[in-house]
């Protein structure tokens, strides 16, 4: 029997598709991925959003916000995983997954939003200042409206990110699709690992898809062409940090 | 000599750029295409290095068919600048010049050094050659356009619109340096425009273009200015033609009158005595002009004519102009005097002092006189 | 630290399999993305298929892409070339999309300037193109060699071992073995900082003109 047949008869098989005692089914697990996912990637934008629209509106900080950016890339998922969910013990790994998350999470969507605001056109930002705005009030109805575009492309970035790095908690005993690549692996039984790498990224390609349709439906229509142009004009930052998202659209 | 046969072009979608066109480009001269936007001129221009081909009809110089050799070969041949100048933004200012003389075969030190002279005739001071572009100004950079242009030595230079970006200053600037280095290189320059001044200040001949590409009146600017063909040119040229016309009139039939003039310092009795219909011109130790006096002015000064309390003067009116432009014409005359305080307008020599005085009505007769004698082109 | 002292001999090469994991990828991936890039730059047809294809691929978590590998290569699953050819497709995805938008950022006026001046459109591409879309290059393959940093370590994950091993062995004791895992990240952090900061050196002496900013009183 192929290799191609193993795997469609292991994902179609009823069996992977049921919770049973002991053994949790493919729509478990994907619900545990995508919670982990939601916790982290929300958690990571309420610290990271207001903190970089407010560098990004004052100017203030931006220096430090490539440096956090540049030297957080460097991190190893991996490294970063298996020590906090050890060094918390395994009763508290999800909230260890999730800080280790966020620490990947946070600099991506720092970067998007900050280098977002700060693309906004000054001579827009001098024009609101001009007609009275409050420095709020041009932060919130002229400066994020015209970033959203970068912020989003920073937002799909981070939860890709964060999706990816939910595959390997298995590692660490802890669910997600990605305990099918491990158990597989351990086990010898190469078509339960590919059916997980399959499940996998059909998850992040199903969530990107879903993501771009948001952004779709928010982004104000006078933005979607000359976002995509912005997004070309690329500062050094967002180049980094906005990696592959805001390009796609 | 470049010349268009019946030369026409017509892009895929129906759009006719240039239709049917006839033209015959003389050497050593600046002759300018003009025209509003999708009148073709820039196309035009274009076709003579290639770098859009003809549908129909045929691009000669000196007689050869462009299409005889390759674009690349027939380009490094051909001098061309661009709005924004173009320049590499790699590339320091000295290797941005020798671009096309390295990529015809000349080694680079010989490249560099031509580079470095050619700088020097453009006007940029030699420490702009390791600069990189994005260290200069707009105008600088245009200057930079020119001299790569210049770096092969090709006997055509084309320019579109390259200085329609800089600001109006920096642009006369560079008109008049391109009438100066067009006096000592004698090159064959096609030059494309939509600002209608632009052209009749540059041009030996003016080639006026209708939008769908077609030759509306090939001619001097100052036939373009006394008989546009047309009511499309007329509107084209623009108000105040008969005035600018003025401007390709020499000056010399204008008899220079007298004028009253004071040295600035002297006592404000002995000034009153020197004023003429109220009036006297105060100069300086070389009598250059400071500016007026006049009677009421007089009477509430100090003891003495202050160069700091006159009354700015008009135009100046040069007598014997050598350079371009309109300076020592007619228009030229006739602005002293309609833009003086006094009436009359002051007429100055080549080192600036004062010679004499002209009026409006001696130059309105200059006028006539010129016509009688058949001087104004009809 | 006294893992660190007693297990000093055997890092040198486990240092060196992470590195050529890791570097290989991107410098094959660098060569492949040029041409690319070039083409979908070029050619709107190329770009359309190219740049969404990118994208696709980029979605795919790493440790899926290492598991798919060996279907679409037909390789066993524990050689490493599975690891460095999908960190080398990560490496094409994300600078084909680099390049793509670099080369079409470079002025109409600079091209049509090097066109008329005589550049056939190769000599064009290396002369002008190429070195103007240098600095988002770098950029670009900064983003990838870093990430591959430690996306390496992901793939001891299905056994193809670099400093992974570190990691997963210091976890895999009882009780853990915290300096093993914390000497695993530090290492790799530094690799990764090391190779970033000489990519960054590298990009600033290819690019002497992209550091110069207007002089005073030449603003017009």
């Amino acid at each position: 029997m192929s290799i191609f047949q193993q795997i469609v008869d292991w994902l179609t098989d009823p069996a992977h598709w049921r919770t049973t005692y002991g053994a949790a089914g493919i729509p478990q697990r994907v619900l545990e991925h995508l919670g982990y996912t939601a916790l982290a990637v929300l958690a990571s934008a309420v610290v990271a959003i207001p903190l970089g629209a407010w560098i990004g509106h004052t100017g203030k900080g931006g220096t430090l916000v490539v440096g956090i950016v540049n030297s957080f890339r460097a991190l190893p998922e991996l490294g970063l995983v298996i020590l906090l969910v050890l060094w918390f013990g395994i009763l508290n790994a999800v909230p260890a997954l999730t800080i280790a998350l966020v620490v990947l999470g946070i600099p991506v969507l720092l970067a998007g939003t900050y280098a977002g605001i700060r693309n906004v056109d000054r001579a827009v930002v001098d024009a609101a200042r001009g007609m009275g705005m409050r420095e709020w009030e041009i932060l919130l109805k002229v400066e994020l409206p015209n970033a959203l575009p970068l912020m989003f492309g920073a937002l799909r970035a981070a939860t890709l990110q964060i999706i990816a790095t939910v595959s390997i908690a298995a590692q660490v005993s802890l669910g997600g699709l990605g305990r099918y690549v491990i158990d597989g692996f351990s086990n010898r039984e190469f078509d339960q690992m590919a059916s997980g790498a399959i499940l996998i990224a059909a998850l992040a390609i199903a969530v990107e898809l879903v993501l771009t349709g948001v952004q779709w439906l928010v982004v104000s229509p006078g933005l979607r062409k000359s976002g995509a142009r912005k997004a070309r004009a690329t500062s050094r930052i967002h180049q980094m940090a906005v990696k592959s998202a805001s390009e796609s659209t | 000599m470049i010349e268009f046969q019946s030369v026409t072009k017509r892009y895929p979608d129906g759009t006719v750029a240039v239709d049917a066109l006839d033209l015959a480009i003389e050497d050593g001269g600046i002759t300018v295409l003009v025209g509003p936007s999708g009148c073709g001129k820039t196309t035009s221009l274009r076709m003579i290095n290639r770098m859009v081909d003809p549908s129909e009809g045929t691009v000669l110089i000196d007689g050869r068919d462009v299409r005889a050799q390759s674009p690349s070969a027939l380009r490094r041949g051909i001098g061309y600048v661009i709005q924004n100048a173009g320049l590499f933004p790699h590339r320091t200012v000295l290797d941005n010049v020798a671009t096309v003389p390295v990529l015809t075969g000349t080694g680079k030190a010989a490249a560099r050094k031509r580079a470095a002279e050619l700088l020097e005739t453009v006007g940029l001071p030699a420490a702009f050659a390791k600069r990189y572009p994005a260290q200069l100004s707009g105008g600088q950079q245009q200057r930079v356009g020119v001299a790569r242009a210049l770096a092969a030595d090709p006997p055509v230079l084309l320019m579109d619109e390259p200085f329609s970006a800089v600001d109006p200053i920096v642009r006369d600037d560079l008109q008049e340096e391109l009438l100066r280095l067009q006096s000592e290189l004698g090159k064959t320059i096609v030059f494309v425009t939509h600002d209608i001044d632009e052209a009749i200040k540059l041009g030996d001949k003016v080639a006026v273009l209708r939008v769908g590409g077609r030759l509306a009146q090939f001619d001097t600017p100052s036939a373009l200015l006394a008989n546009p063909v047309d009511d499309f040119v007329a509107s084209f040229v623009g108000r105040d033609r008969g005035y600018r016309a003025l401007g390709f009139l020499p000056g010399h039939g204008v008899p220079v009158g007298p004028v009253s003039s004071v040295p600035v310092g002297t006592a404000v009795d002995t000034a009153r005595g020197q004023l003429t219909d109220g009036w006297a011109v105060v100069v300086d130790d070389a009598k250059r002009p400071l500016g007026w006096v006049s009677a009421d002015l007089l009477s509430s000064s100090g003891d003495a004519v202050s160069a700091e309390n006159l009354i700015s003067g008009g135009s100046l009116y040069s007598v014997d102009a050598e350079s371009g432009g309109t300076s020592g014409s007619l228009r030229n005359a006739l602005d002293a005097a309609l833009s003086s305080p006094s009436g009359v307008g002051i007429a100055v020599d080549s080192g600036g002092a004062v010679v004499g005085g002209i009026t409006a009505d001696t130059v309105i007769a200059a006028l006539a006189e010129a016509r009688r004698s058949g001087e104004v082109p009809t | 630290m006294n893992w660190l002292l007693n297990n000093l001999d055997g890092l040198g090469p486990i240092i060196l399999t992470h590195l050529w994991l890791a570097l290989v990828p991107v410098v094959v991936g660098t060569l492949v993305s040029m041409p690319l890039g070039w083409a979908s730059s070029r050619w709107p047809v190329a770009r359309a298929i190219l740049v969404p294809l990118s994208s696709l691929l980029y979605t795919i978590p790493s440790l899926a892409l290492f598991v798919i590998m060996p279907l679409v290569l037909g390789t066993q699953s524990l050689e490493p070339i599975n690891v460095q050819v999908a960190l080398t497709l990560y490496t094409v995805a994300l600078l084909v999309r680099s390049i793509t938008d670099a080369l079409s950022a470079v002025p109409e006026s600079v091209t049509t300037a090097a066109t008329a001046m005589g550049y056939r459109p190769i000599g064009r591409f290396f002369a002008v193109e190429l070195p103007l879309a240098v600095p988002v290059l770098i950029a670009g393959i900064r983003v990838a060699a870093v990430s591959n940093m430690g996306l390496v370590a992901i793939g001891q994950l299905i056994g193809v071992t670099s400093l992974g091993l570190l990691l997963l062995q210091g976890s895999q004791t009882s009780p853990p073995n915290f300096d093993q895992i914390i000497v695993g990240i530090v290492i790799i952090v530094l690799l990764a900082l090391v190779v970033d900061g000489l990519l960054a050196l590298l990009g600033r002496r290819l690019t002497p003109w992209a550091r110069v900013g207007p002089k005073a009183g030449a603003a017009t």
